[in-house]
């Protein structure tokens, strides 16, 4: 399955730890080559992850690029990797992010500049680690491994309350694993009991085909974790505070990338382990997900601080992707993965563009702007198509995923899909309100008619951003066309064993798979594509 | 030529990103800036007529089944797919006609009339995006990429509404348009959603194929949806609330987007899916009756108000109502028609207001006008033209449309008389407002200062031909249309038929029967059915004949008798000009209960219960550890006191 003869997966995961080794023997003093340097490593990691997408095979179900080598044989721990379709853009939404973040960071960070760059670095080790393992204790390494650069960054780097808001990012996130990593051996020994084979091999404990009960207890252990992360309602109230202490590239990649991996956790490894406990968790996760898209947005609404202002947008948002994941249809899943990309991109260039307004007044409260498009007109321009953007204006990426999720989760439960629908009349509010009192009106505060508007590195940061958002609004085949058999070949086969578990009961017949779902459809997708 | 149709949309999308970012970058010259919008928008005119004339070569059957210009597929998953493609039409090449041509003019006005504003460029690259995505609008091909463009459309008029961003009262302007056409839109994705849901496609030409499999609970659904969306875009009751605010924005502005093209786009939208309305009698009735409830209640609205821009504004609810009730009665056609007649003189009548705004430097309050027509001439004139039009003096392009109307809502299928009369009250108040409007602006002593007296004059070349031109569409805009009674062959209907079908003609009403006549199919009316619609035409031409007259007596002859009849008639006279409130009631109840809502969520739910919890747990932890630090206290006499007490324990527990 590895197209390269070259462990390129590897080579991507750890590329950027090895250049936070190198960064370790340049001199501290030198900030500015430390800057260069860490923004050549990402770079080039970015370009190192482009031939994944490019040579990413979308006719073949299944991992690719894998790699796998035995770690700690006799308990059946393997170094074992590769990438589907639905990772396959996480990581290159990573490796995108990353760059932008160290771009961003050239003015904000004084102090400790290179132990802030290599943690930055290991932290993207860390996050693809997370997207690519296929082994749940190379899954958990990673996984811990993501949480203390961030942890550094917020404390070290962050703001006032930036002790309060580490530890309590550090500890609600470690309270919710601590459970996982029990289920995980749960599950290691329980399967190791039925089959004979002790192994943490992903894909071989999916067909573990645990009895329902137990199925419940572990996935509430691996759901917790993950809400946690996501953060779903209401376990969210980690996120504003980390959010408004974390620096801007902090902001950025919580945002864009960890936050996604609590949702990537469930479509890769909760929901597929457990899926008889997933499908009956349905009606819970939907509710929890739909207070968070209308919840997120009232609370956000009246917000004075912008940070949290978008903190909480991004509850809503993830509602959102949590909503059409386990709308469990094409329609839900595929929104839901596309929605996870576009919260990455409107959301970080949100959190950049605070943060550009934060390094020339060091205030983030709404009631300190006001007239700002009159002195910054290029930033207006660009944080009026990023926040439409996040409004899910069509034309725009943010429209492709909500549209979908609301598709599919209307397919699945109508009402669900018109209350996820009334998120969208809210967030044209709570974002429209929030632009007019920055940007709009007169001029109150004196210091902001001295502003600069954007000069040409902050510039560079966000046009790819622009860019992105609307070549993915405009074409998003191009990017689903990559995902499309992973996403069918997912619903099926998490399908088809919860049928089959539930068969023999007789129970169960509510959630069995519409006709769409079948491989067959794969055959036209293929021959789509190829034309 | 037909295959050309994606050129239309694309000239205003090149104009704007021209502008938008060439021309801001560069800091081009306004000649240079005003040309480029203009021409895209003549290049867009230009094909839509060459496209009309190639669907006029072809007979009447085939020109509504010309297959559709896709141009590729934009989302797609699993079995839901939906193209950027464009269909070509009789109904769709109409509406592209209005829009480019309407927009071509408005173009040609604004040069002259943002000459002096410093946001120029930024202008014309929002007005050459409007007018994209309204062609996208109506020229797609399935409901999603309509959706697009009805969004679009959305946003250009939240940027242009919210113009001059600086005062507050645009932004809020823009910022409540926004989201109550969000409300509306709301309706449409879920009616989009239903859609997909029952029959599997989002394409107009499948959707009306497998629209007959439907049962009528569930087109009546999906159809109430879609109005909620219509309702919202075309300002119907009881979304209107926007449409007034939004005159904040440049007259142009007014002209194009909130008078002659988007509010319409609803109207459009429920005669492109007339074979869904067809299905669904409930939904053709509330259709009817909330668009004759807000003629009749916005016309009310206009009758008091002394800005001009807000009259005008009201008037544009009134007749958007007035188009509403023509689909709701199943008139398709005669609704597209007076959409139709309704952009050449109500955009006209903004045209002039911006006129006489430009005249009277600035001003819009009609009570600091007057006697200024010797001073515009060319204003005045096209104004008295489309005020004729829009009172429905016969002639003029107004009277044919709404005439049509009104007798369609007494005489269809889903026609009643209650129906017509509301329809006949209005246009008589529509005749008075208008010819108030009038008489107060133009005629009558001059009440302005007399700095702003001295300078008043003509507006330029540049802005008094489109005036003209738009004058003349609204006198021979009309003659498309003259209904078969007046010896007319009703060329706009046949070419419509083969989209909308013929408009259905007076035949037996069950419910209503009695005071109905009987008419021959076919257009052939006889006998007792030719009197009734020509009395019926008699009586609204002398219904607005008699508004006027009030308007005259009012206004131009006693003109101390309005301001008797207000204090006489006080509470009604304050609750009509505070427009019965609404606006206040809305905000009590939606602005401030969510605002409301959202606070206490924020303080009372999020920090004092979820998170307050959050930090109980660690704070229980904290206090765990430390009563159990107390015991390591460090005193060897207590610890020997523990190992004493400990070793009595066991005893005890040993020799029982």
């Amino acid at each position: 399955m590895n197209p390269v003869g070259f462990p390129l997966l590897t080579a991507v995961t750890f590329f950027p730890l090895a250049g936070a080794v190198m960064l370790l023997f340049l001199p501290r003093a030198k900030e500015e080559s430390l800057k260069r340097a860490a923004l050549v490593i990402s770079l080039v990691e970015f370009v190192i992850s482009l031939p994944l997408f490019i040579w990413f095979d979308e006719g073949a179900a299944g991992m690719q690029f894998a790699e796998r080598v035995p770690w700690i044989s006799e308990w059946g721990v393997s170094y074992s990797i590769g990438i589907d379709g639905i990772s396959l853009l996480l990581v290159l939404l990573t490796t995108f992010l990353t760059v932008l973040c160290i771009l961003s960071s050239w003015r904000a960070v004084e102090r400790m500049v290179k132990e802030y760059l290599i943690a930055f670095l290991i932290l993207e080790t860390g996050m693809i680690g997370v997207l690519v393992s296929l082994d749940l204790i190379l899954f958990y390494v990673f996984w811990e491994v993501t949480l203390i650069p961030m942890y550094l960054i917020i404390g070290v780097w962050g703001g006032p309350r930036r002790i309060y808001a580490a530890i309590k990012f550090f500890l609600y996130t470690m309270a919710g694993s601590v459970l996982m990593l029990v289920a995980i051996l749960a599950l290691y020994f329980l399967n190791g009991k039925a089959t004979g084979e002790y192994t943490f091999d992903l894909l071989k404990l999916y067909q573990a085909g645990l009895p329902a009960t137990t199925q419940y207890l572990m996935f509430a252990a691996f759901a917790l974790a993950f809400a946690i992360k996501v953060p779903m309602f209401p376990f969210h109230t980690w996120l504003p505070d980390a959010h408004v202490e974390a620096p801007t590239a902090g902001s950025v990649i919580l945002a864009g990338i960890l936050l996604k991996l609590g949702t990537y956790g469930f479509i890769r490894f909760a929901i597929p382990l457990f899926p008889v406990a997933a499908f009956k968790a349905i009606p819970i996760i939907s509710v929890l997900a739909l207070i968070g898209i209308i919840y997120g947005a009232l609370v956000s609404m009246m917000q004075e601080d912008l940070k949290k202002l978008v903190a909480f947008s991004s509850v809503s948002h993830l509602g959102f992707v949590m909503l059409g994941m386990f709308a469990f249809n094409v329609q839900g899943v595929q929104g839901s993965i596309y929605q996870m990309l576009n919260h990455g991109v409107s959301t970080g260039a949100l959190f950049l563009i605070v943060g550009m307004v934060y390094e020339r007044r060091h205030t983030r409260l709404i009631a300190d702007f006001g007239g700002l498009a009159r002195v910054m007109p290029v930033f207006a321009t660009f944080f009026m198509i990023v926040a439409l953007s996040s409004i899910a204006l069509p034309g725009t990426n943010g429209f492709v995923g909500e549209f979908l999720i609301l598709l599919g989760a209307f397919k699945a439960n109508p009402v669900y899909g018109i209350l996820g629908a009334t998120g969208v009349i809210l967030a044209a509010a709570y974002m429209l309100w929030m632009f007019q009192r920055v940007m709009f009106g007169a001029i109150t505060h004196e210091e902001n008619r001295a502003l600069k508007d954007l000069n040409l590195r902050e510039i560079v940061t966000l046009i790819p951003i622009i860019v992105l958002i609307i070549w993915m609004g405009v074409f998003p085949k191009f990017f689903f066309k990559k995902m499309d058999l992973s996403v069918q070949n997912f619903l099926y086969d998490v399908k088809a064993r919860y049928e089959s578990a539930t068969a023999p009961s007789g129970a169960g017949q509510g959630a069995s798979p519409a006709t769409e779902e079948v491989p067959g459809s794969k055959v036209d997708s293929t021959i789509g594509v190829k034309e | 030529m037909i295959d050309l149709v994606w050129l239309i949309p694309l000239f205003p999308a090149v104009g704007f990103l021209f502008n938008g970012l060439i021309g801001k970058w560069l800091d081009l010259d306004k000649r240079v800036v005003g040309s480029v919008a203009c021409t895209a928008l003549g290049l867009s005119f230009l094909f839509s007529i060459l496209i009309f004339f190639s669907l006029l070569k072809l007979p009447p059957e085939a020109r509504a089944a010309v297959p559709d210009k896709v141009l590729f597929d934009w989302i797609v998953s699993g079995d839901f797919k939906t193209v950027i493609g464009y269909k070509v039409d009789p109904l769709s090449i109409v509406m592209a006609l209005v829009v480019s041509g309407v927009s071509f003019f408005i173009h040609v006005y604004s040069v002259g009339y943002m000459h002096d504003d410093p946001g120029f460029t930024r202008y014309f690259a929002y007005l050459n995006l409007f007018v994209f995505m309204m062609l996208t609008l109506v020229l797609a091909n399935n409901f999603l990429l309509m959706f697009v463009g009805w969004e679009g459309v959305g946003l250009c008029s939240y940027l242009l509404i919210g113009f001059w961003f600086e005062r507050d009262a645009p932004a809020n302007a823009g910022k409540k348009a926004f989201v109550v056409n969000r409300v509306g839109d709301f309706g449409f994705l879920l009616g989009i959603f239903l859609i997909f849901a029952h029959l599997g496609t989002v394409g107009f030409n499948e959707v009306f194929a497998k629209a007959p499999s439907l049962d009528t609970a569930t087109v009546t659904l999906i159809t109430l949806m879609l109005f909620v969306g219509a309702a919202g875009k075309s300002a119907q009751i009881p979304l209107y609330v926007w449409l007034p605010d939004a005159m904040e924005g440049p007259t142009p502005v007014s002209s194009l987007i909130h008078a002659a093209t988007m509010v319409t786009s609803g109207v459009y939208m429920i005669a492109r899916c007339h074979l869904l309305y067809s299905m669904a009698p409930i939904s053709m009735a509330v259709v009817a009756i909330v668009g004759a409830a807000t003629a009749l209640y916005a016309a009310s609205m206009g009758l008091l108000q002394f800005d001009i821009k807000r009259v005008l504004a009201y008037s544009t609810i009134s007749q958007l109502g007035y188009m509403f009730l023509a689909v709701g009665v199943g008139a398709f056609s005669a609704g597209i028609f007076h959409l139709m007649t309704h952009a050449f003189f109500k955009g006209l009548l903004f045209l002039g207001a911006g006129s006489v705004m430009h005249a009277m430097s600035g001003e819009l309050d009609m009570r600091k006008m007057g006697g200024i027509w010797k001073r515009v001439p060319i204003t005045f004139l096209t104004f008295l033209v489309a005020t004729l039009a829009i009172a429905g003096i016969p002639g003029f392009s107004g009277f044919f449309s709404k005439d049509e109307i009104l007798w369609q809502a007494f005489s269809s299928n889903h026609g009643h008389l209650y129906l017509w009369v509301v329809g006949a009250v209005a246009a008589g108040m529509t005749a008075f407002y208008m010819f108030r409007l009038l008489f107060v602006t133009f005629l009558g002593p001059c009440r302005a200062s007399e700095e702003v007296k001295k300078h008043i004059h003509e507006s330029p070349p540049i802005m008094t031909i489109p005036l003209m031109v738009l004058a003349l569409l609204s006198v021979i805009g009309g003659y498309v249309g003259i209904p078969h009674i007046l010896g007319g062959r009703n060329f706009f209907h046949e070419f419509l038929a083969p989209v909308l079908g013929g408009a259905p003609q007076g035949t037996e009403h069950a419910a209503f029967s009695l005071v109905r006549p009987v008419f021959a199919s076919g257009g052939a009316a006889v006998g007792e059915g030719v009197n009734m619609e020509l009395l019926l035409m008699g009586v609204s031409v002398a219904v607005a004949i008699i508004g006027i007259c009030i308007a005259f007596y009012l206004y131009i002859w006693k003109t101390e008798v309005p301001k008797r009849l207000g204090e006489r008639f006080k509470t009604i006279y304050t609750i009509v000009f505070n427009k019965y409130y609404v606006d206040e009631i809305y905000e009590v109840c939606f602005v401030n209960s969510t605002k409301k809502l959202g606070t206490f969520l924020w303080r009372r739910f999020d920090d004092g219960v979820v998170d307050r919890s959050v930090n109980l747990v660690a704070e229980l932890m904290a206090w765990l550890g430390s009563v159990l630090r107390r015991i390591q206290t460090g005193y060897v006499q207590s610890y020997a006191l523990g190992i004493i007490l400990g070793a009595v324990i066991i005893i005890i527990f040993l020799i029982r």
